[in-house]
């Protein structure tokens, strides 16, 4: 099992502000580092602004434009255009932003963009919360889940990013995650050599909104993928549908590794057993009659 | 085809003339969205580059605030960019005007001005643009489709030379739609107006450089003494962008017109179209023997306090026509004014809210104003007009 490699060229440096432990610094290195010199970044208001750092200093080797919340999809339009204007169309534009600005607050630019098909590299952290504002609900938190503002579990389902963006038919949209960081190393070159609109969703077990043990984000991540909760999977033009990970154990052992879970009664753990269950044979059942 | 119109001459209207001077000056990016009575402005502009005329990369986000997030980010790059909106539009990108102008962004941005909803209004009214005022635009007031087209060139030049956005503003129908001839001009003559100038601080690869990061309280105190400085050179390089622009064509500009003032005993003070009807309600009181005269601001940001207290130092009442409405205070020209001249005497001032939601104000209202408050003591409570 190749879990670990990624090539660092020092695109990201160290002494950044994420919280110790936090699996979103590790995927900025990846990505970073397999983006390279050549681009520009723009990022939401979120975390990965905060680990990004404060003027006058930057994790990043690239420049950003640290834009709005809402404003990633549009900031990386008018990046990727202005650069094209002046004969600089090669430049990888890639826009951060966490799952409240992708999901919620920003989810009118992306899809602006997306049908667009703007040329950039978008990637959406999704820790499933506000955590910038210290960890309330987003429409990304999954069915059942505590936040500040769902105290009781929160009493909807998470959001279908991923059916949102194929309903836009946009070349590449994928999901990865920290514990298979060879996976996401390539899935950013290949996004990286697609033209048009790439989105990328990352799966971040968050230390203090998930109530997860410092040491331990990477195997919540690992837990998620094998679960079923959070599938590795590609939809190419939206016709293309890959679901690379299987579904090899129960949900049990990812909901014990949270707190924000920890208030559900067996019941409700079963319940969200067979949503998680009906929803990967859903997937399962869309790559069948979306082979390419 | 009006024989009467020379060669440079078109008959064009408000917007179309404001399309050709964006032609002329050339942007590379323009993310534009539709609201009447703005949308000719993007329909020209559209036209143009169907006819291989205007180079540029027009955009069409799915809302404005997605179109000033864009020009925000396309100008961020270096590029020249340009964007146009009204009303609602306008007041749907405040959060990003603050953004545009902190990280010193030089774009220009046309703005129709439009009632703002509710109710649903689509009449001439200020209060769009003047309810930004506070978001560091430099906010110019156009009185007709020539000097519409002529200010927004301008305009280009007063951002790029002070890296603050500009917002250039013309009245809705009363202008934008209104047909006039007007001269434009040569595309070499523009060129020349509008060097392409370095910028201080752009996004580029290779040089690590982020824009916006999150700053202490002393870096952030810092940008915002910045923008104060660079805010006050923009009267002066309004000013020589008027001169240099009256060198090319022949039309000059200065931040304010003053019309008639030679020893007028009252003046109208305004901005935009209701000018127009100011000018002729102050020649015919000339010709009644009553020394009227008005003082039309162009430039109302930064306010160019200094000048229009020289041009009412001598003049004993101004009279002040605010086609806008500042609920709880009222016209705001007027409040502006009043600070302007707090402390250095000047004229009795009366705060009208004239035509305020579109309605018409006639030459003879004017006329009959003037007599009316000939000598009456200063108001301080806005006077509403019928
Ligand atoms: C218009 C606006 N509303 C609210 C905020 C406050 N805000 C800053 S970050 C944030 C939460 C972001 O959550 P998410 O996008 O999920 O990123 P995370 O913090 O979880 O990384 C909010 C609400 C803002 N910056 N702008
Ligand atoms: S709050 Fe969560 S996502 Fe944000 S830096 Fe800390 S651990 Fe990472």
């Amino acid at each position: 099992m190749d879990i670990s490699r990624y090539e660092d060229h020092g695109q990201f440096c160290s002494g950044h502000a994420a919280c110790g432990g936090c699996v979103e610094a590790l995927t900025m290195r990846v990505i970073l580092n397999e983006i390279g010199p050549d681009a520009v970044g723009v990022v939401a208001p979120s975390c990965t602004a905060v680990i990004l750092g404060g003027y006058p200093t930057s994790s990043a080797r690239i420049p950003f434009i640290h834009g709005l919340i809402e404003t990633a999809a549009a900031m990386g339009t008018g990046v990727k255009r202005g650069l094209a204007a002046q004969g600089k169309g090669d430049t990888t534009v890639v826009c951060f932003a966490g799952d409240g600005g992708t999901y919620d607050i920003g989810i009118q630019a992306l899809s602006s963009a997306a049908e667009r098909n703007e040329d950039i590299l978008y990637v959406c952290f999704d820790n499933e919360g506000y955590m910038n504002t210290g960890g309330q609900k987003s429409s990304s938190t999954p069915h059942g889940a505590a936040t500040g503002s769902t105290p009781l579990g929160k009493a909807t389902v998470k959001k279908n990013l991923i059916e949102i963006m194929v309903a836009h038919r946009i070349p590449y949209i994928a999901t990865a995650s920290p514990s298979h960081l060879a996976d996401l190393a390539a899935k950013v070159r290949k996004a990286r050599a697609i033209r048009g609109m790439k989105v990328l969703i990352v799966v971040i077990p968050c230390l203090p909104g998930w109530g997860v043990a410092d040491d331990s984000a990477v195997r919540v991540a690992r837990l998620a993928v094998e679960s079923g909760v959070f599938p590795l999977m590609e939809v190419e033009n939206g016709t293309t549908w890959r679901i690379a990970s299987e579904q090899t154990r129960p949900i049990d052992a990812y909901l014990a590794s949270q707190k924000r879970y920890r208030h559900l009664s067996d019941g409700e753990r079963e319940a969200l057993q067979a949503e998680v269950d009906a929803g990967f044979a859903r997937l399962k059942a869309l790559e069948a009659i979306n082979p390419g | 085809m009006n024989r009467m119109l020379n060669d440079d001459l078109q008959l064009l209207n408000g917007n179309h003339a404001v399309a050709w001077g964006v032609r002329l000056a050339g942007p590379d990016v323009a993310p534009v969205y539709p609201i009447t009575p703005q949308t000719p402005i993007l329909e020209k502009l559209i036209a143009f580059q169907a006819e291989g005329k205007f180079d540029c990369d027009l955009i069409t986000p799915e809302s404005e605030h997605s179109a000033m997030a864009a020009a925000v980010a396309a100008s961020a790059t270096g590029a020249r960019v340009f964007t146009a909106t009204s009303s609602q539009g306008l007041m749907l990108m405040h959060e990003l005007l603050h953004y545009a102008s902190g990280a010193r962004m030089p774009i220009v941005m046309f703005n129709v001005n439009r009632t703002p909803a509710a109710p649903w209004g689509f009449w001439p009214d200020q209060t769009d643009s003047l309810s930004q005022r506070d978001t560091g635009w430099v906010q110019l007031y156009s009185e007709h489709p020539q000097e519409s087209l002529d200010t927004v060139v301008q305009a280009f030049r007063i951002a790029e030379a002070s890296e603050l956005p500009v917002m250039v503003n013309h009245d809705a129908f009363y202008v934008s739609h209104a047909v006039e001839p007007v001269s434009v001009p040569e595309a070499k003559a523009v060129r020349d107006f509008l060097p392409r100038r370095e910028r201080s601080l752009w996004l580029d690869t290779g040089l690590g450089r982020s824009i916006g990061a999150p700053a202490g309280q002393e870096a952030w105190h810092a940008s915002r003494r910045e923008m104060d400085a660079a805010m006050a050179r923009v009267e002066g390089l309004t000013r020589e962008a008027g001169r240099l622009w009256g060198e090319a064509t022949g039309r000059a500009y200065d931040v304010l017109e003053a019309y008639r003032m030679e020893g007028a005993q009252q003046a109208f003070v305004t901005m935009g179209s209701m000018a127009g009807t100011a000018r002729e309600a102050v020649d015919r009181l000339r010709e009644a023997g009553i020394a009227a005269g008005m003082v039309r601001l162009r430039l109302f940001r930064p306010l160019p306090a200094a000048a229009l207290r020289a041009a009412l130092a001598d003049i004993p009442v101004a009279l002040v026509l605010d086609r806008n409405f500042s609920p709880g205070m009222g016209g705001i020209v007027h409040q502006e004014l009043a600070a302007a001249l707090y402390g250095h005497g000047g004229p009795r001032l009366h705060g009208f809210l004239a035509g305020v939601g579109g309605i018409n104000v006639p030459v003879e209202r004017l006329e009959a104003l003037a007599r009316e408050y000939r000598d009456a003591a200063p108001t301080h409570a806005p006077i509403w007009l019928e």
